[in-house]
């Protein structure tokens, strides 16, 4: 149940995302999450995507520096104290969170989070200890 | 390994020869207009021949301005019907300098070029491919001649367009080829993304000049291509490549003594410095009969090895050129060569081989950004991973330069690509 996220080295931000996403479009595949972290110079996207290795073939064919990265998403419910409900299982099992993200889709009453801490395999049987449910694709 | 008489001779023989010979560029000085001004200024007679170093220092400095104000024919020792060549600089902006060569002179450059070769290792078996500029640029036809008289088998490519490089090199089994480093640097990029494998080729050496290049760059080289990679020196008013030429031993270049007289000089007090001090290249032409050189100022900064060298030529070695004068850049009052920013970039793993210099002004102060290209291998999706390669390499140039440079990563294949001389630095002060 680990999700493959594609993580992009962006030169500039905004010209090389458009190109990163007409890229995908183009080849229909589908994105479900996206975030950028950027530094002073340049950005790193992270993307949730339908076929993550195809993705990731496409995007280095094209001259793109991806790759990919193991992380783990859940359902939460869309509902006030939610999401603090999730990262209380985390910080009390001592399992500390690089960073996270919301999928772009949701349902009425529902919200994925993604994920990314340092031992996946761990972070998924700790929330699944907890009665959550990791989801295994989108 | 075998070698000529004169490149072994005692020491006390060489310097006899030299001062012999020194007699003779006299002559020829005197034959040119420039010179017969020059040397009567200085008090120097039709007659005057040095019989010691004392002496000998009493010759005035030739520079690059010399040759440039003495532009066309001011440094023209003989007549035009001797003349078979000319080399000038391709000086896209001011008045080129235009050396010119008589069939001796080509053929004493070519003997030169020889027995450089004949030093790094080469024979009459191998196959020459000559991926340096033809043309004004000496490059091409120093390096070209030499290697036909030694008896290799010689590919006159010229620069650029890589296939066809490669295409030559496996299709006529090419054992060395001349090239500048970020050249072969490149040309590794491009086996790797057209899948040219090294078993296909039959490179064993390459002989590299023409930029300004570091110890790091040259073993990068050695690694990536498995090759030995030899370090040659020289100057197109001194000919062009020749003047120094690593022997197999790598440990610096033997300076061809019976063909130059070299000294180096503390730049700012034109005193001559000791073997051993690093300062500015001096050289004077000993077999030139076109346009002699008196004392003529290199700007390239380096410093003689005296000690013996285990192949038995008695011809002093200089040490890699640290970089020129004219380069040295004047950051917030620091002196920082562009060799040094090399040095550590190439040190530092995680980045690839391309990288710029920018110095500007930032308010009344000098900014100086560095910009290289990570490599794939060293791509993470973690912010704090990549920020630390970005200290990393700043902490080093810091340690290396005194100054703190700004660092940018680049995705691979955004700096621009050199197949030619490398202009790695832009200053836009
Ligand atoms: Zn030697």
């Amino acid at each position: 149940m680990i999700i493959k996220q594609i993580s992009v080295f962006l030169e500039n931000i905004s010209g090389r995302l458009a190109e990163v996403t007409r890229i995908l479009a183009d080849n229909k595949i589908n994105l479900r999450a996206l975030t950028i972290a950027d530094t002073a110079d340049f950005g790193i996207l992270r993307i949730i995507a339908v076929k993550p290795d195809e993705a990731v073939r496409i995007l280095t064919q094209a001259g793109f520096m991806a790759k990919e990265t193991d992380v783990l998403a859940v359902e939460v419910e869309d509902k006030p104290g939610a999401l603090a409900a999730v990262l209380d299982i985390f910080s009390k099992n001592s399992i500390n969170i690089e960073y996270m993200y919301a999928s772009l889709e949701r349902s009425a009453d529902k919200a994925v989070i993604v994920i990314k801490v340092e031992d996946v395999e761990r972070g998924i049987k700790v929330v699944e200890a907890n009665g959550l449910k990791p989801i295994s694709a989108f | 390994m075998s070698f000529s008489k004169v490149e072994a001779l005692a020491r006390g023989e060489l310097e006899s020869l030299q001062f012999d010979r020194l007699g003779f560029t006299l002559e020829q000085a005197f034959k040119t207009p420039f010179y017969r001004g020059r040397l009567k200024e200085a008090g120097i007679g039709e007659d005057f021949r040095p019989g010691s170093w004392e002496e000998f220092q009493r010759l005035p400095f030739t520079v690059k301005d010399d040759l440039r104000a003495a532009y066309p024919v001011g440094l023209l020792a003989e007549p035009h019907e001797k003349i078979v060549r000319l080399h000038a600089s391709s000086g896209t902006t001011g008045i080129p300098t235009v050396i010119y060569h008589t069939k001796d002179d080509l053929s004493s450059w070519a003997g030169l070029v020889r027995r450089s070769l004949c030093a790094a290792g080469a024979g009459e078996s191998d196959v020459f491919q000559n991926m340096m500029t033809y043309g004004l640029f000496t490059g091409g036809f120093g390096l070209h001649y030499g290697a036909e008289e030694l008896g290799m088998l010689v590919i006159p490519t010229g620069a650029g367009n890589t296939m066809r490089q490669f295409r030559m090199m496996r299709d006529f089994k090419t054992t060395i080829v001349h090239a500048t480093p970020s050249y072969l640097l490149h040309i590794h990029e491009k086996m790797r993304e057209e899948g040219i494998g090294r078993e296909e080729l039959f490179l064993r050496k390459a002989i590299v000049g023409g930029e300004p290049h570091s110890e790091d760059t040259r073993r990068k080289i050695e690694e990536l291509l498995k090759i030995d990679v030899y370090n040659c020196y020289g100057l197109s008013e001194l000919n062009g490549p020749g003047v120094a030429f690593e022997c197999v031993h790598k440990a610096g270049m033997h300076l061809w003594e019976d063909a130059y007289i070299m000294e180096i000089i503390d730049p700012d007090t034109l005193l001559p410095l000791p073997d051993g001090e690093t300062g500015e290249l001096v050289c004077t032409t000993l077999q030139r009969n076109a346009t002699p050189l008196i004392r003529y100022r290199t700007r390239d900064l380096t410093r003689i090895i005296a000690e013996p060298c285990a192949c038995g030529r008695t011809h002093r070695r200089i040490a890699r050129i640290m970089g020129r004068s004219d380069d040295m850049l004047i950051i917030n009052g620091v002196n920082v060569f562009p060799s040094q920013i090399e040095e550590v970039l190439m040190r530092s793993r995680g980045i690839g081989s391309n990288y710029q210099i920018i110095v500007e002004k930032a308010g009344a102060l000098d900014k100086l950004t560095v910009k290289t290209e990570i490599a794939s291998s060293a791509f993470s999706d973690d912010t704090r991973s990549m920020n630390a390669l970005t200290r990393y390499i700043k902490e080093a140039l810091k340690a290396s330069i005194s100054i703190n440079p700004a660092v940018e990563l680049h995705e691979p294949g955004i700096l621009p690509v050199w197949e030619g001389k490398a202009t790695r630095v832009i200053d836009t002060r």
